[in-house]
């Protein structure tokens, strides 16, 4: 701990602040050094150590001290260590907090973290040494460090109380959003306990219940994002939001369906509907409530859902025999098929192409070659010629 | 639930059942609804406040999203379950992960051609972050999870496949049963396997590994090298990192099947 000397916390013009750590307190050698908790610091030239509490009480040594360094790892009721060794002190070294020491190292300890990065940090710059190529000029030497530390007015202590603040301030928004929310999810649990105690009377038919005050019900299960517990759909169909929904869609989507032969894969038109809304978004479950409604609201769309399990939104003008006569006539013409070929004639997806050839095979018109080269239709010649 | 019936008799009825009840000391399911709605005005207000003051929290913050999804699911609330939820209407979750489910369905439409469909959490990551550009806020492999999930909802075969440290990401119905999904975690080390590493490492017989192979090339998940030294090796382009691959237009592709 005599390698150091009194600072001003000040760096130099060509010297940058590298990376800096709070709760570090320091060892000379294996004791602990005299001096309380503090920030300790790494520039492109030094290594400096800021008292915590006392803001005058600054050290500082060059990097051009350390010989090499190590890492001593955290143990039990033990911060994580850096334990830097040191040439000799220089005869004309100025005044520091140590006279002497028996002691060639001292440690960093970590008290709050933060070992890794400036062990690498550290790493870095003593590979680099900066220090060498962008000399700094000498320090004006001071009759006392103390002194020193009073004539600053910049510099690095006015950034770092800055920084100091910004992260106080930081972690109360953060501690105290925590703890909002904390009280909030309690109040959230109390809703979710009322509503299983209302939708258990509903089964044992305790009390009376309208259609109207089901339909609320659920709508209130909506607002919250509570799983109907009768059902188990998070809110089903009923509420007047997909009804609206739906007729919004009955509207938005016939163009799109007409240029795209008339079907769509429900993530199509998941990205389409949300990219023109481009806020209050629809979530997965809307669309495929709403979906739902289609038919009982008379809309002509349908959402269907292939054996695949793969879901589509289709023109109910769109019948299935013309789907399937169409595959077949495609694949009779071109003598055979793939799901690929067939997408780039009718300019249809893949996904959505295999559906429709697995659709007219299921009816007995086509007949598949599964192969390792793919998977291809062919016209079911069994059936038409046998 | 059945109709209330209009007339004197039903009315008298009615109140005879309410009497019994409430001699019982039973709460109405009725009454109960009442109470819900006005602990839901209460509530609403409780979250317009929290909102005026943390809101930002939830978009900035990826560490404050997983906070807040972890204790929505404790207490038995989908904050993701519709658009028209308080959640989603006063925080803003849902158009965070609405908007993220968009880009997840696209960045895996671009790529499908190229990885049959299946795709590392990773990549993903990476793509998504790519197009939502420099000024967009972080998003964390824990919110591309939760989009994923909900994703399923509109049955297009989105899942995940546990896979060595983390998992593969499948947007497309290929069936995946335990066998494919034990040799693409196989595949995972050199994003390339052998029949006779199957052998070896899972103990199947021939047979066994040759069809599962073929169904992985079937379904466009694998590629084959019959050049190989040795034996044919069958690669797997979700798992090819960005130093060993290039990006492969949709005709290319075409071309290189066999």
């Amino acid at each position: 701990m005599d390698r150091f000397t009194w600072s001003s916390g000040l760096l130099e013009m060509n010297e940058t602040l590298v990376i800096q750590q709070r709760g570090v307190k320091l060892y000379d050698g294996d004791d602990k050094a005299k001096l309380d908790v503090g920030v300790a610091m790494l520039s492109t030239h030094q290594l400096l150590w800021r008292d915590m509490k006392n803001h005058e009480c600054c050290i500082s040594l060059p990097l051009s001290q350390i010989v090499y360094f190590e890492e001593q790892a955290a143990g039990i009721g033990k911060s994580a260590k850096i334990v830097i060794h040191l040439h000799p002190v220089s005869a004309n070294k100025e005044p520091g907090p140590y006279q002497l020491s028996k002691f060639s190292y001292i440690k960093l300890s970590f008290k709050e973290h933060g070992q890794i990065e400036f062990y690498r940090r550290l790493t870095e710059e003593l590979s680099q040494k900066r220090w060498e190529s962008t000399p700094v000029s000498q320090p004006i030497p001071t009759a006392t460090g103390l002194q020193a530390g009073r004539t600053r007015a910049v510099g690095i202590v006015g950034i770092e109380r800055k920084i100091e603040e910004k992260r106080k301030e930081t972690d109360k928004n953060i501690s105290e959003a925590f703890e909002d929310l904390s009280k909030l999810m309690v109040k959230a649990k109390e809703m979710v306990e009322l509503s299983r105690s209302i939708a258990n009377k509903i089964k044992d038919k305790q009390g009376d219940i309208t259609e109207d005050e089901t339909i609320r019900f659920k709508s209130y299960l909506l607002s919250m994002g509570i799983a109907n517990p009768v059902t188990r759909e998070t809110h089903g169909s009923g509420t007047h939001y997909h009804l609206q929904l739906a007729k919004q869609l009955g509207d938005m989507l016939i163009e799109p369906l007409e240029e795209r032969g008339g079907m769509m894969a429900l993530t199509e038109v998941y990205c389409l509907v949300n990219r023109a809304r481009g806020m209050e978004l629809l979530s997965p479950e809307d669309l495929v409530n709403a979906c739902k409604m289609f038919e009982s609201l008379k809309l002509p769309l349908r959402l269907r859902i292939f054996d695949s399990g793969v879901m589509v939104v289709q023109l109910q003008s769109h019948s299935e025999e013309e789907m399937i006569a169409s595959a077949l006539d495609n694949v009779t013409e071109k003598g055979s098929l793939t799901a690929e070929e067939f997408a780039k004639l009718l300019g249809l997806s893949v996904l959505l192409s295999k559906e429709r050839l697995f659709l007219a095979e299921k009816m007995g018109h086509l007949c598949r070659d599964d192969s390792v080269e793919g998977l291809r239709f062919y016209p079911n010649l069994f059936a038409s010629q046998a | 639930m059945h109709r209330r019936g209009v007339g004197a008799g039903a009315i008298a009825k009615k109140k005879l059942a309410e009497a019994k009840y409430k001699e019982r000391g039973t709460v109405l399911a009725e009454d109960q609804i009442v109470q819900m709605s006005k602990q839901l005005e209460t509530f609403k207000s409780n979250l317009e406040e929290f909102a005026s003051k943390h809101k930002q929290e939830i978009r900035k913050s990826s560490q404050f999203r997983l906070q807040f999804q972890e204790m929505c699911a404790t207490i038995g609330v989908d904050p993701l379950a519709s658009g028209k939820g308080f959640w989603s209407e006063m925080l803003g979750v849902g158009d965070f992960y609405y908007e993220l489910g968009v880009q997840i369905i696209e960045v895996c439409l671009a790529l499908k051609h190229r990885n049959g469909g299946l795709i590392t959490l990773d990549e993903l990551h990476q793509r998504v972050l790519k197009g939502r550009g420099r000024l967009a806020q972080d998003v964390s492999q824990d919110d591309l999870v939760r989009a994923i999930k909900k994703l399923k909802a509109m049955g297009n075969g989105f899942g995940m496949i546990p896979v060595g440290s983390s998992y593969l990401v499948q947007s497309v119905p290929a069936e995946l049963n335990m066998d494919h999904t034990v040799v693409l975690q196989l595949a995972e080390k050199n994003g390339y396997v052998s029949v006779s590493e199957i052998r070896e490492g899972l103990k199947w017989e021939k047979e066994r590994a040759c069809h599962v192979l073929d169904h992985l090339l079937k379904e466009g998940l694998a590629w084959l090298d019959s050049q190989a030294s040795g034996e044919p090796q069958y690669w797997l382009p979700a798992l090819f990192s960005e130093l060993t691959s290039r990006d492969v237009t949709p005709e290319e592709a075409n071309q290189m099947t066999p």
